[in-house]
Order: structure tokens, then C-alpha cells, then sequence
């Protein structure tokens, strides 16, 4: 009761600092703002926050405070649009939300799917918020029981997802997984900079691959190539099924599953250092191990869409915890926050719960609301912008490739982010047609530096609590906490092996000869290879010890997977080629031309820009791929090009330039 | 229904929310006015990500500097990170923008890759104008019973003690807070590969890390408390430089010793020599001039005065003091002479001091720069 006593009184206080008709107003404001960044895919909270910085100085805090969190709350809503409607995953929150949302589209059940998303991230916000009320008071020694053998048990938690999310043929799963950790580890290391499958020569290698273009190349790129090859809409009927009415009743009946998730959001938001990249896949991950029909996972169950949005509206709440009572970011968006904080003259840390408690309670409760009106709108627009899905694709393809070339540019701006999004595109059409699992690969590459640090850390602090006393490092590395996750993670891997075969159904995949398939896991095989070859040439050992190990599991996986393919015969699903049979091979495009326009335009931003290429890639595609008429060809392309200038322009983007921007000078957009 | 309606019933919902950004985001631009500069955006570019501490301090500057700038400007930060802000940098360096549009800030992560020769650095300090210099100070601190193992300023006590903290890596600023203790004769060892220091300092209230280090402000926020509940202790600050370029107590802790006097009372440490010289040159890159802003080598001396008296005029604000307080610490912001001095000490090294550094990074930590 004591806990009610110290909240009630700062939440009636807080609750009469947002319920004013002026803050309500900036709350608003912050909202649309972050629904406007947030569809666009790469975009996402720190744009958006970034845009407003500015302005927040000398604002009066609520306000201030107001704008800043209306627009953090909604980007984890509304980039849920890109990844149901378009199969994009808009930010690191809503990867999981493709794999079910947008075969739900590809159903014509786009409204359903977007619906039911976003009332499980309002409940989720709301839930988040409940939470937290109580439970920042007592936050602080929760959080400091996580230490770092404990975060990097959370982290092998996430990673054991790939079991049950491996596919039909389990070690592809773990292959997949393992080359994504193994691209993962490419670039400086994060504990004493040697380089791993990179060289000072090429310095774009050294950062390592940005998130954003794996994220876009290996789900985006091959799921718009799919789609393009097929003359028809998104939506396989041409229609929108149920509307979103239906996704409001899915959300309800599965009302638990929104509640597990999102407390799984705000627990493993509340830890810092560990952000937000592993909620949504334990979310999803126990969504479907806790499912008893397993069989329409990935082929666009609503359940899959309910889970993973229920948590990652809730993370956004708990991230705050570690953010306000710590002072340390839990995500990179926080973290600007936090610099917007500091210019409002509030200095977070522990007195910012002792002494700013309704403060603390304006930031928790604004967000709540905040959820409520962006969720809201979101929910009211979902029927209609779902109507893209019924478009003919060879349309929306253009802007598309448009969207994501400008969305990895922005992870470092240079020319080098788009021939990189084009390697993982590659790699992820390849991993899509021979059915190695895309989740898996990711799952491996988005945990990869925190495996690694975690690991590396946990083994030496804890040799030197074995040095001090045997039995403090025992009760280091073996404290409630760690024993509690690692039985979860033996749960999770073995459901997971036992149950995720049933995930795809009985259904057999097309095959074809054995050579395709074959050639690809040498090639995979061959990768690997090298990267262990160059990581132990690396002299510090704590530098190269991660990559080995990692990379030699990998071998093993890939070395079985070699003998299975000796011995079965061609008809078996470990040589499963989406080529060869089924939707794929009877489309009436062939896979590397509907590629090539896409290099076209990389290829030709290299020479003259990207607004220029642009504009002659739009042009040309959809008069000649498109067939439409010149007028409207322009038409389209003045309408494509204005949006994007805009888009850039407002907030302080540039465009790659090319080789012509080096000889001569132009004015913006065209530099 | 043809496909074009359909397109255009979800152009409209994307123009809604287009138009939305534009009125929203006119609606808190207004209010600018005035002659010059007028109407024109200063780009603001720090070679680092939008969450670091030098985002924090760049947003700081942004709009004083706006308000300060003749026909008051939009300033806006602008972000370039990549390779360990070394990317940013070798931008910069071609830059040609002379209209007064363009500053660039860097901080100590910028200049040490630069002092130690570090491979990708493609920039070279001297051919920019210095027009600001920020800098700060860092106070090491320990758990209340190892502080009391200390016998006054004297370190030897410490020395049987195995230490553990949570390091960014070797060649960052760390390596000025590693060099100090290792001259101390203590035990320390590194856990490499934190993103922050803020995650140094979590390490030490787990209780994992018995020994850590914060910048001033950071210091200020989060240590002070700890230090009131009784679960840490001050150590020693890394000092602050006087007018005459020595090492005195820093002014924002004056009751704290400096590293300078725990060095003089441990015998194991010696104020002079190849390794006090390395740790003073690093020191002086790292903290009283850690960060800065400049304008490109192609800048009229016009347009540097302006800034300089743009700084200047941020500076003498009445409420600079407490603005500052909270994000940069009690210490000189230097514009013009003072400023020019703080770059001198800030990106110049002895070249034995530089070899030294190299020398011991690669033997303690095995980390090369090639």
C-alpha cells in the first residue's frame, strides 16, 4: 500500500499536466509527426525526434515533453503499415509482424491484419503503462540484478527462436542462423577494433552492415522481386476480405496472448543494453510455441500480427525505465530523447523517480495516451490505405524500390549502402528460394554483436570472481535469474525442435535437380570457410575467439547438410527450390530481369545521382515494364519524385550523388 | 474500381499525413526573422550518431548559436557517423562551403585516431578554423572500502586489489583513465566493448566493476547520488589546465585530489618521464579540449569573426551558466585566443609521447593501428 501512497497523489498531479487542452495539442502534434515519419520505412523515431530538437528548446517542458513523446509512442505503430501492406519491415520493431502480416495481405486481409495490429500496440501501450506506474518505483534493484551473465542468457533466449522458426528442414535453420551471426560479426570489433572480413581500404566495410539494409534486403527486396513477377495486385483475390471489424474480434479472442506479449515487451524493454531488437522475435517465437494449430504461421495467421505488435508498443514504455531512473538509453531513439530532456532542463536519473515522480508519470501516461490517439487514427485509416494491397503491383513496385533505396542510404550515406542493399538483396531472393530460413538469418545477424560482447564479457569477469573465491563465481554466473532463463531456453529449443516442422504444414516444397540448391550451400559453405580462415588470423584472442566458434558450428551444420544432400533423393525438401515448381516458376517475369531494373537504378544513381536516375528509372518502368501511357508514366514520376524531395528536404536528407555530382555542380535535390 | 482510383484513394491517405508533416512541422518553425543570415540553414555536422554525448552537446549549442547569429539562422545538427566518427571527419576535410552555412563539431574520439596515426584518418586538423572549444574533466571512482585501503593520497594500498571495468575499447578516451592506473602500479583490467560510459558505470552499482570513471557531467547526475547513499567514493579527477598550461585541481571538484598529486604521493609513480609525459599529452587531447567546432579551410576571416562573436555572445548569456550546468559541467567554453591555444594543446602530441602510447597499447592490449 505503500506503492499506492507514493503514486497516487503524482498521478492525480500528472494527469492534470496532460489533461490541458494546450498539451493535448503538442501531444497531437508529436503524433502525427511520428505517424508521418514512421510510414516510411528506415525512418523511424529518431528522424522524427531529430526534426523536432530544434524547436524544443525554450518550449514550455510539458509541451515540450508532449511533442517529444507523442511522437516516439506511434512510430512502433505506424511503420506497421510498411511491414503488413508491403511485406517492408518498417523498423527493427516490427520485423517479426512481416512474417504473418503480410501473407495476410497477400490473402486481400490486409484491413483484418492491420487492424488487429494496431489494437494489440494500443492495449499494449495501455498495459505498458499500468505497469510501469508501479513498477518504476521498485524498478531499480530488478534492473541492477541483471548483470551481464544474465543479459547474455536474454540473448541466447532470443536466439533460440531459430529453433522453432527454422523451417522444414531444422540444420537450414541453423545454418542460416549461423551465417547471419557470421555476417554479424563482419566490420571492427566492438572490443578491441580488429577487423573481420573487412580492410581499412574499403572504410564503409570497417562500420560493419547497417541492420536497416539487412532488414530491407533480405525480407523487402525478394518478397517486391516475388511479387513483380507476377502481373497482379498484392491482395491474390483483387479484393479486401474481412475488414477491420474482424481484426478487432481476432485481437479479443486472443486476448491473453496480447497480454503475455506485452509484459514480455516491457520486461525485456526495462533491461538496458539489450534494445529493442529481441522483443518482437521472443514475442513471436512464444506466440507460436504457445499456439496449439501451428500449421498457418507464415502463411498469414492473425495470432502472428497479435504478439509480436502487443510487445513492441509495450517496449517503447519499459525503455523508459532504464532511460529515466538510469540515465542510460535503452534504444537509439531514447537516447535522443534523452538529449531532448536535457534541453527542457529535466536531468534524468534517480532523483528523477524520488523527487520528479509526477514528471515521470506525465512521460508514462503521455505515452499511454498518445498510443490511444495514434492507434486510434491509425485503426480509422487502416481501410483504406489497405486499399494499395489491391493495386496492380507492377504500380506500387517503382515507388517502392524508390522507398528502400532512399531508407538504406540513410544508414550511412554513401553510394556504398545501396550496392550493399543489393549483395544482401541477392543473398536474401537466394535464402528465400531454397527455403533457408530469412527469421532464422536474421535473428542471427540482429544478436550477433551482443552474443559476442556479452559472452566475451561474462567469461572474463567471471574469471576474475573465480580467482577471488570459487563459490563467488559460481553464484555469479549462476544466480536465480540466469537458472530461470536457461530453463525458458531449454523449453524454447526443445518445443521448438519438436514443433517446428509443423509450422509449414505437411505441404511438400517444388523441387527441382539437386545441382541449384547444392551449388548455393557450397557457396555459403565457402563464405563461412573464409571467415574463419580470416578471423584466426586475428592475434587478440577475445577479438577472433566468437567468429571461430561460431563460424565452426556453422561448418559442421553446413558439412551435414551436404551428406543429407548426398543421400536423399532429389524429391526432399532439403532441396527445396521455389524455381522449379509453384508460384515462382509459373510467373510470367524471370527472376534476374525483374532484378536487373532494380540494379538499373542502383547502377544508375552511381553515375548521375539518385534523383536523376530516379526519375529515368520511374519513367522507363512504367512505360515499358508497366505499359502505361507516357502522359501518366510522367504523371506518376513528377508525383514519386516531389513526395521523396519533399520527404528529404523537410527532414534535412540528402540524396546519393554520382559520378557526375564529382565534375559538376548542382543545385539540391540533384547534388 | 480501376487501379488508378484505387491509387489515388491511397495517394490521398499518403498526402494526408504529407500535408500533416508540412503544417506540423511549419507550425514550429515559425518565428524566425530578421537580416543576413537570414533565412539561410547553418548546418550543424558532428561525425557521431544521434545518441551519443557529443549529439548532446552539438543540440545544446544549436539553438544559442541560432539566436546569437546575425538574421538568426536556422541551426540544425546533422549526424555522419561511421568508423569511429573518422568518416565524418575525412568528409569534412572537402568540404568548400564559405557562405557561413557549415560548422563542423569533433570531439576527443576524433582526435585520438588522428594523434595515435590511425590508418582511415584522411583529415588533418590544421587546415580548419577553430571557432570553439568545450572542455570537460573526468573523476575516477571506487567502492567506500577499497577508497579507504588507499593511506591518504598514497596508492600503494591498492595495489594488491584485481580491478575490473567496463572500457569502450583501448584507443578511446579510456586509454587516458588505463594509462593513469597502470602508472599507479594497480591491477586493472579492462572488460572491453561497452557503448557507453553509462554502461561502465551500470557495471560498477552491479557490483561486476570495482573502479570506474565518468566525465563531469555524468559525474555530477548519476555518481553524486551514489556517493551520498555510501556506495562509492571519489578517487581522483584527471585535473583541470590554468592560463599557464599546468595541471591544478579541477574547478567543478576542488575537494577531490588530482591524478597529478596521487601520482607524487605513490612511489610507484613518478610526475615525470616517458610515461607521465605520454599521459599528459593524451590527457590534454582528451579532456580541456575535447571538443570543437570548426569552419572549412576555405573560410573568409570574416565569417570566422562572426562565429567567434556569435560564441561569444552565447557565452556571455546570463543564463549560460545554468544552461550549461546541467549538460557540459562548470568548465571554459573557449572562443578566439584561448580557443586557438586549447586546439594547439588538443591535436598536437609529441612524437614520443605518440610512440609510447602506440608502443604500450599494442604490449598491454595487443591492439595494432594498421
Amino acid at each position: 500500500m505503500d506503492l499506492l501512497a507514493t503514486a497516487a497523489p503524482a498521478l492525480g498531479e500528472a494527469f492534470s499536466l496532460i489533461l490541458q487542452p494546450q498539451q493535448i495539442m503538442f501531444l497531437m502534434l508529436g503524433v502525427l509527426l511520428g505517424l508521418s515519419v514512421g510510414v516510411f520505412p528506415g525512418l523511424g523515431g529518431i528522424a522524427g525526434l531529430s526534426l523536432v530538437l530544434p524547436f524544443i528548446f525554450g518550449m514550455d517542458p510539458v509541451s515540450g515533453l508532449a511533442l517529444m513523446v507523442g511522437l516516439i509512442a506511434v512510430v512502433p505503430t505506424s511503420d506497421t503499415f510498411a511491414s503488413v501492406l508491403l511485406g517492408i519491415p518498417g523498423s527493427t520493431a516490427s520485423q517479426a509482424t512481416v512474417l504473418d502480416g503480410f501473407p495476410l495481405a497477400k490473402k486481400g486481409e490486409a484491413a483484418r491484419a492491420l487492424s488487429a495490429a494496431f489494437i494489440s500496440s494500443l492495449f499494449g501501450g495501455i498495459l505498458g503503462a499500468i505497469v510501469l506506474t508501479f513498477f518504476i518505483l521498485i524498478a531499480r534493484p530488478l534492473i541492477l540484478a541483471f548483470g551481464t551473465p544474465e543479459m547474455l542468457m536474454i540473448t541466447l533466449l532470443g536466439l533460440s527462436m531459430v529453433a522453432i522458426l527454422a523451417g522444414r528442414v531444422p540444420l537450414k535453420g541453423v545454418a542460416a542462423a549461423g551465417l547471419g551471426l557470421m555476417v554479424g560479426t563482419i566490420g571492427e570489433s566492438d572490443a578491441s577494433g580488429s577487423l573481420r572480413m573487412a580492410s581499412y581500404s574499403i572504410p564503409y566495410l570497417t562500420d560493419g552492415i547497417k541492420l536497416v539494409i539487412v532488414g530491407l534486403g533480405i525480407f523487402a527486396v525478394p518478397e517486391i522481386v516475388s511479387l513483380l513477377r507476377q502481373d497482379r495486385s498484392i491482395s491474390r483475390t483483387g479484393g479486401l476480405g474481412s475488414g477491420w471489424i474482424q481484426g478487432i474480434r481476432d485481437w479479443w479472442a486472443n486476448i491473453w496472448l496480447s497480454v503475455r506479449s506485452a509484459f514480455i515487451g516491457v520486461l525485456v524493454g526495462v533491461i538496458p543494453g539489450l534494445g529493442g531488437s529481441v522483443v518482437d522475435w521472443i514475442a513471436y517465437g512464444f506466440t507460436v510455441q504457445s499456439a496449439k494449430d501451428k500449421s498457418q504461421f507464415g502463411k498469414g495467421d492473425i495470432r502472428g500480427v497479435i504478439g509480436p505488435e502487443s510487445s513492441n508498443n509495450a517496449k517503447e514504455g519499459g525503455g523508459l525505465v532504464p532511460t529515466l531512473i538510469f540515465g542510460i538509453p535503452g534504444s537509439g531513439s531514447m537516447a535522443v530523447f534523452l538529449g531532448g530532456l536535457a534541453l527542457l532542463g529535466y536531468d534524468p536519473g534517480p532523483h528523477m523517480v524520488r523527487h520528479n515522480l509526477d514528471i515521470t508519470y506525465t512521460i508514462v501516461w503521455s505515452l499511454a495516451l498518445a498510443n490511444i490517439f495514434g492507434a486510434g487514427l491509425c485503426i480509422l485509416l487502416s481501410g483504406q490505405i489497405a486499399k494499395i494491397t489491391t493495386i496492380r503491383f507492377t504500380l506500387v513496385a517503382p515507388f517502392l524500390f524508390m522507398l528502400i533505396a532512399f531508407a538504406a542510404f540513410q544508414s550511412s550515406q554513401s553510394l556504398a549502402d545501396l550496392a550493399m542493399l543489393l549483395m544482401i538483396g541477392c543473398l536474401g531472393i537466394l535464402l528465400r528460394r531454397f527455403e533457408w530460413s530469412r527469421p532464422a538469418f536474421l535473428i542471427g545477424f540482429v544478436l550477433s554483436s551482443q552474443a559476442e560482447s556479452f559472452a566475451n564479457q561474462a567469461v572474463q569477469i567471471s574469471r576474475i570472481q573465480f580467482r577471488r573465491d570459487f563459490w563467488q563465481g559460481m553464484e555469479y554466473i549462476f544466480s536465480p535469474v540466469t537458472i530461470g532463463i536457461l530453463i525458458l531456453l531449454v523449453i524454447s529449443v526443445v518445443i521448438g525442435l519438436r514443433q517446428g516442422k509443423q509450422i509449414l504444414g505437411d505441404s511438400n516444397p517444388p523441387t527441382g535437380s539437386k545441382r541449384a540448391p547444392l551449388i548455393f550451400l557450397l557457396a555459403v559453405t565457402a563464405y563461412v570457410a573464409i571467415a574463419v580462415y580470416d578471423a584466426s588470423t586475428i592475434n587478440v584472442l577475445r577479438d577472433k575467439i566468437f567468429p571461430v566458434t561460431v563460424g565452426i558450428v556453422t561448418l559442421i551444420a553446413c558439412a551435414a547438410l551436404v551428406v543429407s544432400m548426398m543421400r536423399q533423393p532429389e524429391t526432399s525438401p532439403v532441396f527445396a527450390d521455389l524455381e522449379s515448381g509453384g508460384e515462382d516458376a509459373e510467373a510470367p517475369h524471370g527472376l534476374w530481369t525483374t532484378l536487373g531494373w532494380f540494379a538499373f537504378l542502383l547502377g544508375l544513381s552511381a553515375l548521375v545521382g539518385f534523383v536523376l536516375a530516379l526519375t529515368v528509372f520511374l519513367v522507363s518502368f512504367l512505360r515499358i515494364r508497366a505499359g502505361v501511357s507516357w502522359t501518366r508514366a510522367v504523371i506518376l514520376t513528377v508525383i514519386g519524385i516531389a513526395v521523396l524531395v519533399f520527404l528529404g528536404g523537410t527532414l534535412g536528407r540528402d540524396f546519393p550523388p554520382g559520378l557526375l555530382q564529382d565534375f559538376v555542380k548542382l543545385p539540391w535535390p540533384l547534388t | 474500381m480501376t487501379d488508378f482510383t484505387k491509387l489515388r484513394h491511397s495517394a490521398q491517405a499518403l498526402l494526408a499525413t504529407t500535408v500533416a508533416l508540412a503544417f506540423s512541422t511549419a507550425a514550429i518553425a515559425g518565428g524566425h526573422g530578421g537580416v543576413d543570415l537570414s533565412g539561410k540553414t547553418v548546418e550543424f555536422v558532428i561525425p557521431f550518431s544521434e545518441s551519443g554525448g557529443s549529439a548532446r552537446w552539438a543540440n545544446f549549442y544549436a539553438p544559442l548559436l541560432s539566436e546569437a547569429l546575425p538574421g538568426n539562422p536556422t541551426v540544425v545538427v546533422r549526424y555522419r557517423p561511421g568508423a569511429g566518427s573518422t568518416a565524418g571527419a575525412n568528409w569534412f576535410q572537402e568540404q568548400t562551403t564559405d557562405d557561413g552555412t557549415l560548422i563542423f563539431g569533433t570531439s576527443g574520439s576524433t582526435q585520438f585516431p588522428y594523434l595515435l596515426g590511425d590508418p582511415r584518418v584522411r583529415y588533418e586538423y590544421n587546415d580548419w578554423n577553430v571557432v570553439l572549444a568545450s572542455g570537460t574533466g573526468g573523476v575516477a571512482y571506487l567502492p567506500p572500502d577499497l577508497a579507504s585501503m588507499m593511506d591518504g593520497l598514497d596508492a600503494t594500498g591498492l595495489q594488491g586489489t584485481d580491478f575490473l571495468w567496463g572500457s569502450q575499447g583501448a584507443t578511446r578516451l579510456d586509454l587516458v583513465a588505463n594509462l593513469a592506473w597502470e602508472m599507479l602500479g594497480m591491477n586493472v583490467e579492462p572488460v572491453f566493448g561497452i557503448e557507453g560510459r553509462g554502461d561502465g558505470r551500470l557495471m560498477f552499482e552491479r557490483g561486476e566493476a570495482n573502479i570506474d570513471y565518468q566525465t563531469s557531467s555524468a559525474y555530477l547526475r548519476s555518481v553524486m547520488p551514489m556517493i551520498e547513499g555510501g556506495l562509492a567514493a571519489p578517487m581522483m579527477t584527471w585535473g583541470a589546465l590554468d592560463g599557464a598550461g599546468n595541471i591544478v585541481r579541477d574547478p567543478t571538484f576542488p575537494d577531490i585530489p588530482t591524478f597529478a598529486e596521487v601520482c607524487e604521493a605513490t612511489p610507484a609513480c613518478a610526475t615525470e618521464g616517458a610515461s607521465w609525459d605520454a599521459w599528459v599529452a593524451f590527457f590534454i587531447a582528451g579532456f580541456p579540449a575535447q571538443k570543437m567546432v570548426f569552419l572549412p579551410g576555405t573560410a573568409s576571416a570574416d565569417l570566422i569573426e562572426t562565429y567567434a562573436k556569435a560564441f561569444d555572445d552565447v557565452i556571455a548569456r546570463p543564463d549560460f551558466d545554468e544552461l550549461a550546468a546541467a549538460t557540459l559541467g562548470v568548465y571554459p567554453q573557449m572562443t578566439r585566443d584561448a580557443g586557438a591555444a586549447a586546439f594547439k594543446l588538443g591535436t598536437q602530441v609529441p612524437e614520443d609521447a605518440r610512440a609510447f602510447v602506440v608502443n604500450w597499447l599494442e604490449e598491454s592490449y595487443g591492439v595494432t593501428l594498421k
